[in-house]
């Protein structure tokens, strides 16, 4: 006897109903729920993205380990970069939940077929830099991914409760790092001024593109992935970043920064967006050295895994 | 679901800081504990002692720190960064209890330098004034020698903070006991690995079988006592490493023989001038390591951090 599908079509607009009533009613998306490919699609490739921005943003930090200037600062940033990589773990894992591997999601990595934060294509070059990318980075990702902890998909939205808890911790510790070399002596001071000057800009290049020009912003949006316009994160970022920088004793380096009381909010400049397409299309400064970095890793790495698979595979 | 975690950014200027993780200022590792040196024992002799244990677990850590972002998995990455934490927190309360018991081991700063006791030790002490065991100063190699290499220090260290954990002086005996469960950790996961590439593919064993003898060639330097080492052990506070090798050696042949791997049979490393680790006398490796990981701290004498 053949069982024939009863009227796909009407199934599947009865999924698709029962979808966007879980988005309409800001409800949680789970794994074994039925969604759109296209939803899916869109998840997985923001997530890998997210988790190789973890990734790949252990390199820049990591860089500072061993020349961390106090025993108590080496402690502090070997933890935050482990944290990254617990990041990284949280993030793959959710993409499994889409049916999408860490083994396949790294390749796309490796190949370039998939992105990661263009922040992280800047070189770290002075001991201040890891407190500027606590404080201005981890902000930043933090103003982009506190609207994620209530994402519609479940797992997704979960992992970045823990994450921004986290990040909030590396962003106060960046920000502490930075008031103590404020204390500091005249040439640790100026290294802060040097390092707010190189990465003002990259920051705020971390919410993308005018929203005139983030075609996939209204589709995320109407999914209920995202939930903020990139525009609007970034006024928010730059509203609480001022007060910061005042209390640092920092200038930020943006000559059209000044408050417009009658929008109450700063009115500020465009970062170089020529130079931010640049950088996302691999001509930063060290987007050749990031992915070889990772490539180098996960090569040599090879023969530690599959040693691994091998010794799992026979029970033992 | 609440708002609440949009504060997580607008706390940043609050005046709480009580949930920093690793606190808004230094504070000496060792603040309210009495430091007073044990009846019998002499300051200079536990002040040495300690910088011994201290140099061990503060250079291996660096070493171990260098696999972040470079591991075969995220997972190691984790693992190995928590064994460098683990090593880096015992060398931050050894140095502190060294400049405790003899403020004149720590190096004279300038005036007005705010560079706490153990940053002084750590950063601003020449290579002959370190007491590391050569062991752990060689470049970490592949994953295979950082294993063998993490199995035998941390079955060396688990042995001897157990018995350090009835030292006389109860600021080291807490720090023992504290270390005992973290290298117990380094210990299991070491071996597990150590296991697991012996067995696992005919390259991971020859990797491994490649690694050991570059590790064993400093293995008898751990045993071989030092006259502070045994002057520190006479006097209660310390422990004599060669009291040790009977125990270590029997736990490393039940992981050699799990593994199926045979005990290298190698030459020792010889000493330098009569001089080992203990003496300040090193390997090659130990002035490269401490020359990038004082750069910073050296060219700012005067710098907070």
């Amino acid at each position: 006897m053949t069982v024939t599908d009863p009227a796909p079509d009407a199934a599947a607009a009865e999924l698709q109903e029962q979808f966007d009533a879980v988005i309409a009613r800001h409800d949680r998306v789970e794994p074994r729920d039925w969604m759109p490919e296209k939803y899916r699609a869109t998840l997985v490739r923001q997530i890998a993205q997210h988790a190789h921005s973890e990734i790949i943003g252990m390199q820049p930090e990591g860089n500072w380990i061993t020349r961390a200037p106090s025993l108590r600062r080496k402690a502090t940033l070997l933890a935050k970069v482990q944290d990254e990589a617990g990041h990284g773990l949280y993030l793959y894992s959710a993409a499994e939940t889409l049916g999408a591997s860490r083994g396949e999601l790294t390749e796309k990595l490796i190949s370039g077929k998939q992105k990661y934060s263009s922040i992280f294509n800047y070189p770290t070059l002075s001991y201040a830099d890891v407190g500027t990318i606590g404080w201005l980075v981890d902000g930043a990702a933090i103003c982009n991914q506190v609207p994620l902890c209530r994402t519609s998909y479940g797992p997704y939205g979960r992992s970045m409760i823990r994450i921004c808890k986290e990040e909030s911790f590396h962003q106060r510790q960046g920000y502490e790092l930075l008031m103590t070399m404020m204390r500091g002596t005249d040439e640790q001071r100026a290294m802060v001024q040097e390092s707010v000057d190189r990465f003002w800009w990259p920051a705020l290049m971390m919410f993308g593109p005018p929203d005139a020009d983030s075609p996939n912003t209204a589709q995320s949006m109407a999914w209920g992935i995202k939930r903020d316009t990139n525009d609007d994160l970034r006024q928010k970022f730059v509203d609480m970043s001022v007060p910061q920088a005042e209390r640092l004793g920092v200038t930020l380096p943006d000559p059209d920064l000044r408050w417009n009381a009658e929008r109450g909010a700063h009115d500020f400049g465009q970062p170089d967006w020529d130079e931010f397409m640049a950088v996302v299309k691999g001509g930063g400064p060290c987007n050749a050295e990031r992915i070889a970095h990772r490539k180098r890793a996960h090569d040599d790495g090879a023969w530690v895994r599959e040693a691994a698979s091998a010794f799992a595979a026979k029970g033992a | 679901m609440t708002d609440d975690h949009d504060s997580v950014y607008d706390g940043l200027l609050g005046e709480d800081d009580s949930h920093w993780a690793f606190g808004t200022s230094f504070e000496d590792p060792l603040a309210g504990v009495d430091t007073t040196i044990p009846d019998g024992a002499d300051p200079a002799t536990l002040a040495t002692y300690c910088l011994m244990l201290g140099d061990d677990a503060l250079v291996y850590s660096h070493r171990l720190s260098q696999w972040a972002s470079n591991a075969p998995d995220l997972e190691d990455d984790i693992a190995l960064a928590n064994t460098a934490l683990d090593l880096l927190g015992q060398a931050r309360l050894l140095l502190a209890r060294a400049a405790a018991a003899d403020p004149s081991a720590v190096p004279a700063m300038p005036e007005g330098s705010p560079v706490p006791a153990e940053d002084s030790l750590a950063f601003f002490r020449d290579e002959p004034a370190f007491r590391n065991l050569r062991f752990v100063e060689p470049e970490n190699g592949d994953f295979a020698v950082t294993i063998a290499r993490l199995l035998v220090f941390s079955t060396y260290r688990l042995a001897l903070l157990e018995r350090l954990a009835s030292s006389s002086d109860p600021v080291l005996s807490a720090i023992a006991a504290k270390g005992v469960k973290e290298v117990a950790y380094h210990r299991t996961y070491a071996g597990r690995w150590f296991v697991t590439l012996a067995q696992g593919t005919p390259e991971s064993r020859r990797r491994l079988e490649a690694a050991l003898p570059l590790v064993w060639r400093h293995h008898d330097e751990l045993f071989a006592t030092h006259p502070v080492e045994a002057d520190a052990a006479a006097q209660g506070v310390g422990v004599d490493p060669a009291g040790l090798a009977g125990e270590v050696g029997a736990v490393l042949d039940q992981v050699l023989a799990t593994a199926g791997v045979e005990r290298p049979e190698v030459p020792s490393a010889g000493p330098v001038a009569g001089g080992r680790g203990r003496d300040g006398r090193h390997t090659e490796h130990l002035s490269r390591l401490l020359a990038e990981m004082q750069s910073v701290a050296r060219a700012h004498p005067r710098g907070q951090w």
